[in-house]
C-alpha cells in the first residue's frame, strides 16, 4: 500500500459507499438565489459536460460565460459518440441495479478508480436518462412505446440506451437546447470562436481565464469566481485517433502548468473496432461502434498464408474466432482493452488482414443469417454505410476489416470528490478529469459521465466553495497577475509566429504521434518508454528551433492555433511516458509487456501500484513530481480482472 | 491522380476571386478534405496562405464542414457530409471549383469559411422544451408509439451544417428550421410549448435575413442527413395553427 500523500485531499464524505452522495447532498452548503446572481461561473468547452453544466448553472441563477472555440456549441466532440449512454434503470428487469453497475465500472476499470465517485456516478445514471427524455431526445423505443436497451462490453445486463447509431449526436443536442434556452433567458452568454490559453491564479485560487478571440486574433482578459474545464480528452496527441481534429489538451494543460495536478496520463483507450489506417495522408481514424459486437463476430484466420485470400474464401473451419475461444463467458463483448489487445496479438503473430496486415475481420454474415438483413439494417444501417463510404467495401457482402485506434482517455485533470483540482476555484468535469473510468472505460459510460457530472454533480458539488465567495464582489481583470498571464500567452504566440523555420506544424504532430502510438501505445516497455521521452524532447527543441507558423496573430489563422495546440502536446506526450515507465505493472488500457500473466492478460500490482498517480508541474526542463492518492476499496473485493 | 482546384479565395491578401492550384498526387482513399490538407501542407511550405475550411469530426456527424463543390453543396453525392466524400469518386485530370456556403445569413469570414451563428440565434428563440435539471419524471412514464419516436429522431438528425440555406435560390433556412420545429412538435414533451415555439422561431429566421420558401426542394436534395421537405410543410401547417390560435410572438 501507497504512502499516503497529504496534499491530496479527495474529500470523500464519510459513511457508506452507498450513502455518501445522498448524505453529502444533505449537508452542502447552499448559495441562496440573491447571492447566485452576483457569483460569475466560467465554462470552457460546449460538449455533454460543458453544456449541461452551463445549463444547469444557468438555471439556478449564476452568471454563466460558456468557451468554445467552435462556430457552434453544438460541434463539440461528444456529438460524434455513437453507440448509447448506460443507466441503471433494469427496465429489462435483467438484474440490474446501481450496485451492479457500480460494480461493473470498477472491475471494467481494472480497479484503478475511486469507489466514491464512482458510486454516485451509478447513483445518478438513472436521473440523467429522465432528463434527456424530458428534453425531447428521440431515444429507440419498443413497439410498446417504452425505452429500448441494448449491451455493450464488459456487463452482462443491457442497460444501454442508445438513439440509433447517433446517441451522442442526440445527447448533445439535448444540452445544446437546454444550454441555448439558457442564452435566451439572459443567464448565459456564449463566446463561440474563442480558445481558452491560460487560467489565471489570484492568491492561489483560480479567478479568470485569457482567451484568445479566433477571429480577430485578440486576448481577453475574464474573470470568474469558478472555472471550469469541461474540455475533452487528449487522444489527439496520438495524432491519428477517432478524436475530433481540433480536440487538443491546451486547456488542461495550461490549468496543469498553473498548479493542477494531472492523474494517470498513461491511461490510453485504444478502442478495438475502428476502420484501419490506409496512406500516410491519413488525418484521422473513424470508429465503428462497440454496438456492433453485439451481432458482430471478430476472426482471423488461422494460418497466416491464409491472411492474403478472400474472406468468404476462406471455410469455417480455418477461420480461428479468437475471442470467443479466449474469453467463452463473454465472447465478443470482453472489454475494449481486452479487445483490442486480442486483435493486435493475432496482428502480431503474422494472423492480421487488409493490405498492411494491420487488421482483423468484424463478420455479420451469421447475424444476417439469424436475423435477416433488415434487422441488422435497422440495429447497424448507418454504420455499414459509412463504413462503405470510406472503404468502398459493403459490409453486408464482405466481413468488416477493423484494427484498434486511440479513442479516449482516461487519465486527466486530477480531481476531488466536488470535481475541484488542485487549484482551488478551479473545476475538471467529463473526459478532462480522471476520477471514474480507472484504467479503462467501459463502452457507452463516456456520455454517462460527462451529462451526470455536468447535471446533477456539479450544480451541487460548486456550491460547497461558491458559498464562501458571495462577499467577494465582481472579480477584477486589471490585476497583476491578469496582466501577467496575458502577457505570457502574448509572448508565446510571438515567438511561434517568429520562429519562421522549415517545418510544417502538421509534420512535427504527425512524428509526435508516431512516437506515442509506438513507444506508448497498445504495448509498452521500460526501454520503449525511456527511448520515448528522449525522442520527445528533442523533438519539442526542434519544433521551437524550426516550425513554419504562416500568417499574422491579429487575424483568423488556424494554422497558429495548431501550432499552439502541438506544442501543448509535445509536452504532454513526454509527462505521459514518465508516467507509463513509472507504473510498474499492467492495469486496463496500460499495458506493460513486462508485467503480464502467461496467458498475455494484464497482471497488476496491487501492493505497489493500488494508487492514483498525479503529477505536479515543476518547469519545461525539470521531472516532474509525483503524488499518490491511495485507492482504498472498501465495498469492492478487489480481485484478477476475468472475462472468461 | 492529377487535379486541377479552382478555390474561393477571400481575406488576408485575396479580396475575393478564384485561385488555380494544381496537385499532382492525389490518392483515390483519400477524403475530400485530406486533399485539401496536403494542399495546404504545400501551401505552407510554399510560404503561400493556406486555404481556410472548416471541418472536425471527419465523420459526418458534427456539420462543421461545408464547402459547395462543383456547385454543389457537400459535393457530389446523396446524403453525403464534405469530410465524408472520397476522392475514389473523380478522375485524372479533372478540375474542381470550390467555393464557401453563399447566403446573405451565412457571411464570410476568410477563404471558405463561413459564419453561421444564425442557427445558434434560431434555436436560442425556441427550439427547446423548457424543462431544468432535475425537474424530469421517470422516462418511461410517457410511452411514445415507435414509429412516432422514430419520425421525431429523422428531423432531429439534422446536424445543423447549412447546406439547406446554400441550395436554396432564396437561401432559406426553412428546412433547418422546420427539422427542429417538427422533432419538438411530434413528441408530446414539446406540445405545451408547441405554438410559442414556430412562432418565435419564424420571426428569428426572418430576422436573420434567411429568404423565403418557394418549394424548390433542393434542400432536401442536397442535405447530408436528407432530412425531408415534408417537415416544411408541417412547420407550414404548425404556424398557421400557431397564427390563428393569436398566440402572441413574444
Amino acid at each position: 500500500m501507497a504512502a499516503t500523500d497529504f496534499t491530496l485531499k479527495s474529500n470523500i464524505p464519510d459513511g457508506h459507499v452507498s450513502e455518501k452522495w445522498e448524505s453529502y447532498k444533505g449537508h452542502v452548503p447552499l448559495v441562496s438565489p440573491n447571492n447566485k446572481r452576483r457569483i460569475d461561473v466560467i465554462i470552457v468547452g460546449s460538449g455533454l459536460a460543458g453544456a449541461s453544466a452551463a445549463a444547469s448553472l444557468g438555471e439556478l441563477g449564476y452568471n454563466v460565460k460558456v468557451f468554445t472555440f467552435h462556430d457552434s456549441p453544438r460541434r463539440a466532440h461528444s456529438i460524434a459518440a455513437q453507440g448509447g449512454i448506460n443507466a441503471a434503470k433494469n427496465y429489462q428487469n435483467d438484474g440490474d441495479s446501481v450496485y451492479r453497475l457500480f460494480y461493473d465500472t470498477i472491475k471494467g476499470g481494472d480497479y484503478r478508480a475511486r469507489e466514491a465517485n464512482v458510486h454516485r456516478l451509478a447513483e445518478v445514471s438513472t436521473s440523467i436518462i429522465d432528463q434527456c427524455v424530458a428534453q425531447g431526445v428521440p431515444f429507440a423505443r419498443e413497439y410498446g412505446g417504452l425505452l429500448d436497451n441494448r449491451s455493450f462490453g464488459g456487463t452482462q445486463v443491457s442497460r444501454t440506451f442508445y438513439a440509433r447509431g447517433q446517441t451522442g449526436q442526440q445527447l448533445l443536442i439535448g444540452a445544446y437546447q437546454a444550454l441555448s434556452r439558457q442564452v435566451e433567458l439572459g443567464n448565459v452568454k456564449l463566446y463561440n470562436r474563442h480558445e481558452m490559453l491560460d487560467a489565471v491564479v489570484v492568491d492561489g485560487k483560480c479567478r479568470g481565464i485569457i482567451a484568445r478571440n479566433l477571429l480577430t486574433g485578440e486576448l481577453e482578459r475574464h474573470g470568474a469566481h469558478a472555472v471550469v474545464l469541461c474540455t475533452g480528452g487528449y487522444g489527439n496527441v496520438f495524432y491519428l485517433s477517432t478524436n475530433a481534429m481540433m480536440c487538443n489538451t491546451t486547456a488542461a494543460w495550461r490549468a496543469h502548468r498553473r498548479g493542477a495536478f494531472f492523474a494517470n496520463p498513461c491511461y490510453t483507450q485504444i478502442h478495438p473496432t475502428c476502420i484501419p489506417v490506409s496512406g500516410d495522408y491519413q488525418s484521422k481514424l473513424t470508429l465503428m461502434s462497440e454496438s456492433l459486437r453485439n451481432d458482430g463476430r471478430c476472426w482471423v484466420p488461422k494460418s497466416p498464408a491464409d491472411t492474403k485470400k478472400h474472406p468468404n474464401q476462406i471455410p469455417e473451419a480455418d477461420r480461428d474466432y479468437y475471442l470467443e475461444r479466449r474469453y467463452p463467458a463473454f465472447g465478443n463483448l470482453v472489454p475494449r482493452d481486452i479487445a483490442s489487445r486480442a486483435a493486435k496479438a493475432e496482428c502480431d503473430a503474422g494472423k492480421g488482414v487488409g493490405a498492411t496486415g494491420l487488421a482483423v475481420y468484424l463478420d455479420f454474415a451469421d447475424a444476417i443469417k439469424r436475423l435477416g438483413k433488415d434487422t441488422v439494417a435497422a440495429r447497424y444501417g448507418n454504420l455499414f454505410e459509412m463504413y462503405e463510404k470510406i472503404t468502398g467495401d459493403n459490409p453486408y457482402e464482405v466481413p468488416m476489416r477493423i484494427y484498434p485506434a486511440v479513442h479516449y482517455t482516461m487519465g486527466g485533470l486530477w480531481v476531488d470528490y466536488e470535481l475541484m483540482t488542485t487549484i482551488p476555484g478551479l473545476y475538471a468535469a467529463g473526459e478532462a478529469n480522471f476520477s471514474d473510468h480507472g484504467a479503462n472505460r467501459l463502452g457507452a459510460s463516456a456520455l454517462m459521465q460527462g451529462l451526470a457530472d455536468g447535471y446533477f454533480v456539479l450544480p451541487y458539488t460548486i456550491g460547497s466553495y461558491l458559498s464562501n465567495e458571495i462577499r467577494t464582489g465582481a472579480v477584477p481583470t486589471n490585476t497583476p497577475e491578469f496582466e501577467q498571464a496575458e502577457k505570457e500567452v502574448s509572448d508565446r504566440i510571438h515567438t511561434l509566429l517568429g520562429v519562421q523555420g522549415s517545418q510544417t506544424v502538421e509534420s512535427f504532430h504527425r512524428r509526435l504521434g508516431k512516437i506515442m502510438w509506438d513507444k506508448c501505445g497498445m504495448g509498452r516497455t521500460a526501454e520503449g518508454l525511456q527511448q520515448a521521452i528522449g525522442e520527445i524532447r528533442e523533438l519539442r527543441q526542434e519544433f521551437w528551433r524550426d516550425v513554419l507558423v504562416p500568417g499574422r496573430r491579429d487575424e483568423f489563422n488556424p494554422e497558429l492555433e495548431k501550432a499552439w495546440r502541438v506544442a501543448d502536446f509535445l509536452e504532454l506526450g513526454q509527462l505521459m511516458c514518465e508516467d507509463a515507465l513509472h507504473r510498474n505493472e499492467s492495469c486496463g488500457g496500460h499495458f506493460r509487456e513486462e508485467y503480464q500473466t502467461p496467458d498475455g492478460e494484464a497482471l497488476r500490482d496491487d501492493e505497489n501500484y493500488m494508487y492514483v498517480g498525479a503529477w505536479k508541474w515543476t518547469g519545461e526542463d525539470a521531472k516532474p513530481e509525483l503524488h499518490q492518492e491511495p485507492l482504498v476499496y472498501e465495498e469492492i473485493k478487489v480481485s484478477q480482472r476475468s472475462y472468461k | 491522380m492529377k487535379l486541377t482546384l479552382k478555390i474561393w479565395r477571400q481575406g488576408g491578401k485575396y479580396k475575393g476571386e478564384f485561385v488555380t492550384y494544381k496537385l499532382d498526387d492525389v490518392n483515390e482513399h483519400m477524403s475530400f478534405l485530406e486533399m485539401l490538407d496536403v494542399l495546404n501542407e504545400k501551401l505552407v511550405r510554399e510560404r503561400e496562405e493556406p486555404v481556410a475550411f472548416e471541418h472536425d469530426c471527419r465523420e459526418g456527424i458534427c456539420g462543421t464542414c461545408s464547402l459547395v463543390i462543383d456547385g454543389r453543396p457537400h459535393g457530389p453525392m446523396k446524403g453525403t457530409t464534405t469530410c465524408q466524400v472520397h476522392m475514389r469518386h473523380y478522375k485524372d485530370g479533372e478540375t474542381i471549383v470550390i467555393e464557401p456556403f453563399r447566403a446573405k445569413a451565412f457571411p464570410v469570414i476568410r477563404d471558405l469559411v463561413v459564419d453561421r451563428s444564425s442557427f445558434d440565434r434560431i434555436i436560442q428563440s425556441g427550439g427547446y422544451v423548457s424543462v431544468n435539471t432535475g425537474q424530469a419524471q421517470d422516462a418511461n412514464a410517457i410511452p411514445i408509439e415507435k414509429d412516432l419516436a422514430g419520425r421525431a429522431f429523422d428531423a432531429a438528425a439534422c446536424i445543423g451544417c447549412g447546406a439547406c440555406v446554400a441550395a436554396c435560390p432564396n437561401a432559406s433556412a426553412m428546412l433547418f428550421t422546420s427539422a427542429k420545429v417538427s422533432h419538438l412538435a411530434l413528441l408530446p414533451q414539446g406540445e405545451v410549448e408547441r405554438k410559442r415555439r414556430v412562432l418565435k422561431m419564424v420571426a428569428q429566421m426572418d430576422k436573420e435575413g434567411f429568404g423565403q420558401c418557394s418549394n424548390v426542394t433542393a434542400c432536401e436534395a442536397e442535405c447530408p442527413k436528407e432530412i425531408s421537405v415534408s417537415n416544411i410543410a408541417r412547420l407550414n401547417r404548425e404556424y398557421l395553427a400557431a397564427s390563428l390560435a393569436g398566440e402572441a410572438t413574444v
